[in-house]
């Protein structure tokens, strides 16, 4: 049994993550009086929401008619109809609201002529159904993220949000089904430390680094995902992984998808503008899996650039000097600095890349915890937003610009939702030593583990087999390969080593406790993906090329312990959450 | 004379050589700063024979490679691996910078990794930023206005926001404060270019009405003018900002007003 020294902390609510949504639900949870630790494995401003680049949607209307109704139509559309479409109206209706906000703190927008905020085009984002390009993207240039995240951990600084930096959290601590805490081990010295608190907000991100090539940072390795798996709870629509359809060639850098909201185009080899083919009407700004399927067609079929003909090039040169440095000077830097490329004279070569997760911690509109025990039934103590979140609005694939807005309206939304539940200083149970114990002894196993693998080799082996088996294309017999594969490297992990002993920054136990994060999440994934035997959103299955609504029309849930998984499916919720707007029925996807 | 000695514990010692295993004839010998605060024992130089032939172009692609394939041990902050979230910052080749964005066919001979300088080192190449960060603090970097519309954004003419470009880009990782001489003397007091330029940003942004109470703040001999125009911040920002700039538009505001 190991042994280590506990320090005990009581807090109203823990929110685990300081991206954009912990961010957010923090300040929420701070303003109502209750008293809120916020643990991070980064200092807050370091967050991969500052990756973003393009924009935050929102029917402002600033820049011609608009309408949340418009907005949600193209959402559910885009999401292929697997979107929730109550959580859904709930994220359109409150998003101007939660833009207003986010300027109101401080956030730099561009702006209109009349110093509004500026809004771009963005993929999949139209007026009035369908009929035509809106601008509804909310941006300040091409760093929306950046701006965003820093104004929020100012307005957190504002409220004197408790910080728990550099903080690595190992699993949550459960009792009879509900969630009390959580543990942590703080790298600064080397202690751990046990949360108690009446409910845990889990905002750590997606898991992009189960592949190899992702523009996800380092730090994308889902650990909330994988300690809800832990805690004996399903993960939601995993199998739904993003391509964004411009990652810099070679290096996954993300290109945003405000070039092309901007006038950029995609060519092929033949100088062709392919998109016109395979979406006559939005054409490059047709939704990412489309995009991203089609790019992807242009390459299998011998039409790809340079010299293996295994990209694309992404113009922008004919853009207006002006609009290029004021709007884009981001991307300009990223494609000087990763593709050498002076974007005023030449193409940027882009692949589709690993960008987002739609599946994650199924949860409610208010972002509370779903698991299904019969009927579905809301976790005691548990919520969870962002992108580790399945809410789910993004369905089968994600818009352009809705993952920022999911972020603040799903943190706002939980924190509200958290008010509701917990008066300020209610007292907390006691919990039982085995659940701590169970925690320490994988923590201690894994820090003691003097085995022949390499946490580095085993995650390339994974990484490569999700690149080869779960991209953007799919079939039975590569899913059942992969399925086979990521069990061999699961098994492979027994005997893993890990070289630094410490306890202070000893990242070399920090990347194994990630990879047992990733290599959970990795199979529920290709599991998940393996089940789902019909095309829908990101999720293409060449065998099953059509969408299968009589019998997929589900959420998939998958629970998984170690390497075995239990699948499982939920009903999409198939009514709005209000008489505001009627449900939108499935139709045919077209762009 | 009084003679001045550094304490033994803080003498930077010779550490490891780790010879190449792969057989490259392209290698590269990197010199890394190694410190853990668990051992009780002195820095160290470790050395790693690097095969450059399989090695993307970024020196953050060294170390990971030194870390996935020659030595786990080694410990460092990286996040994003592009250049926006400040992790990676460090000193290579004596010149602070992203480890991310620098490549490291621009440093000459053997490649020299050291944690930015003058930080107390936390493990390795891990530095302690958290006094910078209390400073940030201090600044309140947030908007103060009074306007109460709830549907409504406050509104900024083109020409006001473009006065926040070059400011609000600040990724805050620290290349600038930690190559300023006078913050390596005086950084308990003086504020240094990274947080200087963060109050700058909200001293001009059109939607603040505190400016002056914000310039007030920060017009102090210690906190703001121990600038001396030496310009390491400038040159050492990864993202090109001029955070030297901003303090004298600070200096400017306030020698040109009434406070």
């Amino acid at each position: 049994m190991s042994s280590y020294k506990i320090i005990d902390h009581e807090y109203d609510v823990v929110v685990l993550g300081a991206g954009g949504s912990g961010l957010r639900a923090a300040v929420g949870l701070s303003e109502a009086g209750l008293q809120t630790a916020c643990i991070s494995k980064v200092f807050p401003t370091r967050s991969h929401t500052s990756a973003a680049q393009g924009g935050i949607s929102a029917a402002l209307g600033n820049m011609g008619e608009d309408d949340w109704r418009w907005h949600m139509y193209d959402t559910v559309k885009g999401a292929d109809w697997l979107g929730d479409q109550d959580s859904i109206e709930y994220l359109c209706k409150e998003a101007p609201k939660a833009v207003i906000e986010l300027e109101k703190y401080g956030v730099p927008f561009s702006r209109t002529e009349d110093g509004k905020i500026y809004q771009r085009p963005f993929g999949g984002m139209t007026k009035n159904y369908g009929n035509g390009i809106v601008q509804r993207t909310c941006a300040a240039a091409d760093r929306t993220g950046h701006a965003i995240l820093h104004t929020l951990y100012g307005q957190a600084l504002k409220h004197k949000t408790e910080f728990f930096i550099e903080y690595f959290a190992l699993d949550l601590l459960m009792k009879d089904g509900e969630c009390k805490g959580l543990i942590a081990w703080n790298l600064n010295d080397g202690t751990i430390h046990r949360f108690r608190s009446h409910a845990v907000i889990i905002a750590t991100g997606g898991y992009g680094k189960v592949y190899y090539s992702a523009t996800s940072a380092h730090t994308c390795t889902g650990d909330g995902n994988a300690m809800v798996l832990r805690a004996g709870l399903p993960l939601q629509d995993m199998e739904f992984v993003q391509f964004h359809p411009t990652g810099i060639y070679g290096h996954g850098t993300l290109i945003s998808e405000g070039v092309r909201g901007e006038g950029g185009y995609l060519v092929n080899s033949k100088g062709e503008r392919f998109m016109e083919r395979y979406a006559p009407k939005a054409k490059d700004l047709a939704s990412r899996d489309v995009v991203s399927r089609s790019m992807s067609i242009e390459i299998n079929e011998g039409r790809g650039v340079g010299k293996d003909g295994d990209h694309v090039h992404l113009h922008l040169s004919h853009l207006d000097k002006e609009v290029i440095d004021s709007r884009l000077p981001g991307i300009t830097e990223a494609a000087r600095l990763f593709a050498n490329v002076d974007v005023t004279k030449e193409p940027i070569p882009v692949v589709p890349t690993v960008h987002y997760n739609m599946g994650g911690i199924p949860t409610n509109y208010k972002a509370e915890v779903l698991t299904v025990n019969g009927s579905e039934k809301t976790v005691p103590g548990l919520m969870a937003i962002g992108e580790a979140a399945c809410v789910s609005v993004h369905g089968a694939n994600r818009l352009g610009s809705n993952s920022l807005i999911d972020l603040v309206v799903f943190g706002r939304a939980a924190a509200k939702r958290a008010a509701e539940l917990i008066k300020p200083g209610m007292p907390h149970e006691e919990i039982s030593e085995t659940e701590t114990q169970k925690c320490l002894d994988r923590f201690d196993n894994l820090r003691n583990a003097n085995g022949e693998n390499s946490t580095a080799e085993l995650r390339l082996s994974m990484q490569k087999t999700m690149q080869s088996k779960c991209a953007v294309f799919r079939t039975e017999k590569n899913l059942k390969e992969g399925v086979e594969q990521i069990r061999k490297t699961y098994d492979d992990m027994s005997s893993i080593s890990v070289k630094d002993k410490s306890l202070i920054f000893n990242t070399d136990l920090v990347e194994t406790l990630e990879f047992d994060n990733l290599i959970r999440q990795a199979v529920t994934t290709v599991d998940s993906a393996y089940h789902r035997k019909e095309s829908r959103g990101a999720h293409a299955r060449e065998d099953y090329p059509k969408r299968d609504d009589d019998k997929f029309m589900q959420h998939t849930l998958a629970w998984c312990d170690g390497k075995e998984t239990k699948i499982s499916y939920r009903d999409v919720h198939k009514s709005t959450l209000t008489n505001d707007v009627q449900y939108f029925p499935p139709q045919e996807r077209i762009y | 004379m009084v003679q001045l000695n550094l304490p033994k514990n803080s003498t930077v010692i010779k550490g490891k050589y780790f010879k190449d295993k792969t057989g490259s004839k392209n290698l590269k010998k990197v010199n890394v700063y190694r410190w853990d605060p668990s051992s009780g024992g002195n820095p160290r130089i470790d050395t790693y024979e690097v095969d450059m032939d399989n090695c993307p172009s970024k020196v953050l692609d060294v170390l990971n490679k030194i870390k996935n394939e020659i030595d786990p041990t080694l410990a460092y902050r990286r996040s994003c691996a592009h250049g926006v979230c400040g992790s990676c910052a460090m000193n290579m080749g004596g010149k602070n910078g992203l480890a991310c964005t620098t490549p490291h066919s621009e440093i000459d001979g053997d490649i020299d990794i050291y944690p930015l300088p003058h930080l107390k080192v936390k493990k390795d190449l891990i530095g302690d930023l958290d006094g910078l960060y209390k400073q940030y603090k201090s600044i309140e970097p947030w908007l103060k206005s009074n306007s109460k519309s709830e549907t409504k954004e406050i509104i900024q003419s083109k020409e006001d926001r473009e006065k926040l470009d070059g400011a609000y880009e600040c990724i805050m990782c620290a290349c600038c404060s930690t190559s300023c001489p006078s913050y390596w003397w005086n950084g308990d007091k003086y504020l240094g270019p990274a947080v200087l330029l963060q109050a700058y940003r909200w001293i001009i942004d059109s939607r603040d009405s505190e400016r002056e109470a914000r310039l007030k703040k920060v017009a102090d001999e210690l906190k703001l003018y121990r600038c001396h125009t030496i310009l390491n911040c400038t040159s050492a920002c990864p993202k090109g900002l001029n955070p030297a700039k901003a303090i004298a538009e600070i200096k400017k505001m306030l020698a040109t007003s009434n406070l």
